[in-house]
């Protein structure tokens, strides 16, 4: 193991480590207090921007850059809304955040809020998570009693109410614009864009909308400063001068097939067989690893001798898959059969697509129909092929949908039938054995009753 | 001022014109296929069917930077310099994807299906689909599901394109419909208990591009190719909305909202859509009679023999050809009036075209030219409906009494109304009256019928039997709205001209053609002289001298001029 020391989960191993009394013992809230006395909002986001904090909800858009986003001299109110809607599968490092340590949670909120002169916030906390509401509340409740929430946050003319709002376990509401219309009380459906939500977004007002981890990190940026953060991490690739590079630490989530499974911070950039060999201490009973989810499911698959690329926000898109994602990985060891994989996505993507457009809406349920005919024993090779073509024409890289989530249900079908075809021809020939060539469907004509 | 460059052609477009993709593809007669976009609802970009290519051009270098990917054109405002390329192979391919999604799920019953004929799935699957189909996958289900005492749902033909749901919000401001469940079980559904129950809910059925929503009262009726659309003014009220009317063999079937800017935008009430039953209705008159002289009355309409339930009995009257009515009419008039000069009175009525108006007040004025002209009864009925992001629906039951009381005032110097006729029939001065009707709602009582038994002749032209009718020394059957043609001027005084949609029933005449015909004039009805003759002799309609547009005329446009000049 690396000399890496754990910042985020630093406190986490301490007794009541939810607690302000515990999380003030450490050296907390000083970040906070330090900055609303001697920072402006816009140094604090000079500090975040010059950081090069990539958001750590998926997608890793720079975070600094997106509160810049924000309209100059807005009369207000803008909002900042806080992702805790965490409902990727393989994912729980919110939740490790929310339940050990609010409180370096809520004063990254109140950073973040402070930075973006956003004066309510929203958590927009994943139903299925009731010790983390106990856990945000019972913190929030702390920092109203001692003055760090509320009107004027520390005698400072700086005021801001923070609100935990309980979803509906809907995994569109993780998307920014679909948690924003489904805070606004209406179905989450996602909205078109432009506008974004820095322009317009929640009430129709100038929104920010941040991971739970993303805020995390702000608060450890502001205690540590912008050179600690820079030194973790991958550097930006200098051949590439759009890559804001890979800095800081990053809660990897680690299930699946391994010895020990659990939430491990190492600083972004290892490799997945590190993660699973050093963290996880390798694949279970003995067995090897077949696959693993880098990053969420829907970020792809890696085979087994793809373990070595890095996770950071550039390293998984170097061998076809979306990307880093939440970073939560799932090995696969090497009994798991990929048809059964694809079909356990593409079940979830059917379940979970809001169904606004219609290629996302038709297409993962279109896909989840010849999985379903594949391990019945009656698919064809077609259907690799249309399951290929399903995949590659739905999602916002081809444009053929407003959100991502159409991306994240093409991408595992994408990897696992290009880097695991020969496996699923197998089981399609195997389990039809006179039908699997079959290219053209046959219609039994029925026979019309008093037909003439 | 700026360039759009669409397919490789130029379009200008205008410094304020705020157009999307869809819209100024249309110019040079593009038509991007779309489901979910309509100009009158707020854009969602969901079907994606209109997914195009875009790109810019820069202004100073003319370089074109093409998207790496689609993007809908109903959601890309068309802007100097954008570029949208609509039939690339790309753009090509993922139009036939979407057909294929759209129909995985389609219980394709088209011969069973109202829409057949004039469906966006059907045109566009013509058009953009491909011939196989690769999702072999479901057996079909065909559900149906009622929304309201107007509409029915369709469940399995839906597209999710969610026009309607979106129309009950924004425009109709009643919130009837929704979207339940998700993803590929969506539905449209209603709430428990909250039908979908408003004056505008047939706008759902026309917005519908599939056969989803389906009009309860149209359902079944009519296949649509065999209709013919007539493009008409609803004449429920003073709205006048601009309408298609579709028929086939003289029946009406549907009227259909047209889009008019200025008054209707897309949409229409359901008071209009639905009111043009009674044109077809058994009860109306379509024998033209004549009172049996009595032997000895001196006075035709004064005394009824009354029957057994207290009108007069279809025995009073003698059928009359139409071919005779003429020289009898007028010589039963002449000889009504005697040369007495004021004694004729003629009652315009607010269903009137300004053009029968006119010839009706010609008539009298030639018979008697001191005629007395007023206007007939105004029926008003409860209170103006107002539906903000559409139009109000008006309590005044009548399609052009700004346009009958311009005739009335110009005739008259002065506006004459129902009451002021009424009062001059007391007087006694009036010996004959023409009284025309139209009405669809029973619009005169006996005791003001009774009020004419002073006269010596009485004409009255109407679509139904009345108290008033019973005692005709003529009764001639009229013309139902479909049935004319003519213009209107609607409460705004916009005034609109139409043509004839069907004939009237056999033995029904339209107005206009008697009264042309009884001023002696040569050839066919024809309206449009009679408007240009209108419009150069009544200042008020002047304007009207012009070819009148589809959506009509602003006549104030000539009252400002005239103010100024």
């Amino acid at each position: 193991m690396s000399s890496f020391e754990p910042v985020l989960m630093a406190n986490m191993a301490l007794p009541d480590s939810h607690t302000l009394r515990v999380y003030e013992s450490t050296g907390g809230y000083q970040a906070l207090r330090r900055a609303i006395k001697e920072l402006t909002p816009v140094q604090v986001i000079d500090a975040v921007k010059a950081s090069n904090l990539r958001g750590r909800g998926g997608a890793g858009f720079p975070t600094g850059l997106k509160w810049t986003f924000l309209p100059k001299d807005h009369p207000g109110p803008i909002y900042m809304c806080i992702n805790a809607d965490e409902s990727e599968p393989g994912t729980f490092n919110n939740r490790y955040l929310m339940e050990l340590d609010p409180h370096q949670v809520i004063e990254g909120i109140i950073l973040s809020s402070y930075a973006t002169r956003a004066t309510t916030a929203y958590i927009y906390l994943r139903y299925e998570y009731p010790l983390s509401w106990k856990r945000l509340q019972a913190a929030l409740d702390e920092c109203y009693a001692a003055g760090l929430l509320g009107k004027n946050i520390l005698g400072s003319e700086f005021s801001l109410d923070v609100y935990l709002h309980k979803g509906a376990a809907a995994y569109i509401c993780g998307e920014e614009t679909g948690l924003i219309e489904s805070l606004e009380g209406k179905r989450a459906w996602p909205r078109i864009k432009p506008p974004f939500p820095a322009i317009e977004g929640l009430f129709r007002k100038p929104t920010v909308v941040n991971n739970i981890e993303t805020v995390a990190c702000v608060t450890q940026i502001m205690a540590r400063g912008v050179e600690w953060f820079k030194s973790i991490g991958v550097p930006s690739d200098p051949n590439n001068p759009r890559d804001p590079g890979s800095y800081g630490p990053k809660l990897y989530c680690l299930s699946g097939h391994v010895n020990n499974p659990g939430c491990y911070e190492a600083p972004l950039g290892i490799t997945c067989r590190q993660l699973i060999d050093e963290y996880g201490g390798g694949v279970w009973k003995g067995r090897k690893g077949k696959a693993a989810i880098p990053g969420g499911i829907s970020m792809g698959l890696f085979t087994e001798p793809e373990f070595d690329t890095p996770l950071d926000f550039a390293g998984p898109g170097k061998v076809g898959c979306l990307g880093l994602g939440t970073a939560a990985v799932v090995v696969l060891d090497e009994t798991v059969s990929m048809v059964d994989f694809l079909h356990n996505s593409c079940r979830f993507f059917q379940h979970e697509s809001c169904g606004q457009c219609t290629p996302c809406r038709e297409g993962t349920a279109w896909a989840l129909a010849m999985l379903n005919r594949i391990r019945a024993g009656k698919g064809r090779l077609r259907d690799l092929d249309l399951l290929l073509e399903i995949g590659d024409t739905i999602g916002i890289i081809p444009g053929t949908t407003i959100c991502g989530l159409a991306d994240g249900a093409a991408w595992p079908i994408k990897n696992a039938i290009r880097k695991f075809r020969g496996e699923f021809e197998d089981y399609i020939k195997r389990t039809n054995p006179h039908g699997y060539a079959v290219t053209e469907p046959v219609l039994a004509l029925p026979v019309l009753a008093g037909a003439h | 001022m700026g360039i759009v460059i669409v397919d490789g052609q130029e379009i200008e477009v205008g410094e304020h014109e705020r157009l999307n993709g869809i819209q100024v593809a249309r110019r040079i007669g593009v038509e991007i296929p779309h489901y979910c976009w309509h100009p009158g609802l707020s854009v969602v970009a969901s079907c994606r069917m209109c997914l195009v290519e875009t790109g810019t051009r820069a202004p100073d270098t003319g370089k074109i930077t093409m998207l790496p990917k689609l993007v809908p054109a109903c959601q890309t405002p068309a802007k100097d310099g954008t570029v949208f390329v609509t039939n690339s192979k790309l753009v090509q391919d993922q139009r036939a994807r979407v057909e294929e999604d759209l129909l995985i799920d389609h219980p394709i019953d088209c011969p069973i299906c109202d829409k057949a004929g004039e469906c966006l799935l059907q045109d566009y699957h013509f058009e953009h689909g491909q011939s196989e189909r690769r999702a072999d996958l479901r057996p079909f289900t065909s559900r149906r599901r009622e929304m309201g005492d107007t509409v029915t749902l369709f469940v399995d033909r839906c597209v999710m394109c969610t026009r309607c749901v979106r129309f009950t919000r924004e425009v109709s401001q009643t919130s009837e419909l929704l979207v339940i469940h998700r993803g590929s079980h969506e539905e449209i559904d209603v709430f428990p208990g909250y039908p979908l129950d408003n004056k505008l809910s047939g706008n759902v059925v026309d917005l519908c591009p599939v056969g989803a929503l389906g009009d309860k009262d149209f359902l079944y009726k009519q296949r649509v190719w065999f209709m013919k659309q007539h493009d008409g003014v609803c004449a429920g009220c003073s709205t006048g909305c601009s309408i298609s009317i579709e028929e086939n063999q003289d029946a009406v079937y549907r009227l259909k909202p047209r889009e008019n800017p200025f008054i209707n935008k897309w949409w229409m009430c359901d008071d209009g859509r639905y009111g043009y039953k009674h044109i077809h209705s058994p009860d109306r008159q379509i024998e033209p009679r004549r009172r049996r002289a009595a032997a000895g009355a001196t006075t035709t309409a004064s005394v009824p023999t009354a029957s057994a339930n207290g009108g007069i009995s279809v025995a009073d009257y003698a059928n009359i050809e139409w071919s005779e009515i003429p020289s009898a009419l007028l010589a039963s008039l002449r000889a009504a009036i005697g040369g007495q000069s004021g004694a004729l009175a003629a009652v315009l009525s607010p269903h009137l075209t300004v053009e029968e108006a006119y010839l009706l007040a010609k008539l009298a004025r030639t018979l008697d030219p001191q005629a007395y002209i007023a206007l007939g009864p105004v029926p008003v009925i409860g209170q103006d409906e107002s539906y903000p992001q559409a139009f109000t629906i008006h309590a005044e039951k009548c399609p052009n009494r700004m346009g009958v009381a311009a005739v009335v005032a110009h005739f008259a110097g002065g506006h004459h109304t129902w009451d002021d006729f009424l009062a001059r029939m007391e007087t006694g001065a009036l010996k004959a009256a023409w009284v025309s009707g139209g009405y669809r709602t029973p619009w005169i009582d006996e005791p003001t019928a009774a009020r004419f038994a002073g006269l010596q002749a009485l004409v009255v032209q109407d679509l139904f039997d009345s108290p008033l009718w019973r005692r005709a020394t003529f009764q001639l059957p009229g013309a139902g709205f479909a049935e004319r043609s003519g213009s209107y001027v609607n409460f705004a005084h916009r005034l609109q001209s139409f043509g004839w949609a069907i004939r009237p029933p056999a033995g029904a005449q339209v107005e206009g053609r008697l009264f042309w015909q009884l001023l002696g004039r040569r050839g066919l009805y024809d309206p449009r002289a009679v408007l240009n003759e209108i419009a150069g002799e009544i200042p008020y309609f002047a304007v009207a001298m012009d070819p009148v547009p589809k959506v009509g005329v602003d006549l104030r446009i000539n009252q400002l001029a005239g103010t100024t000049s």
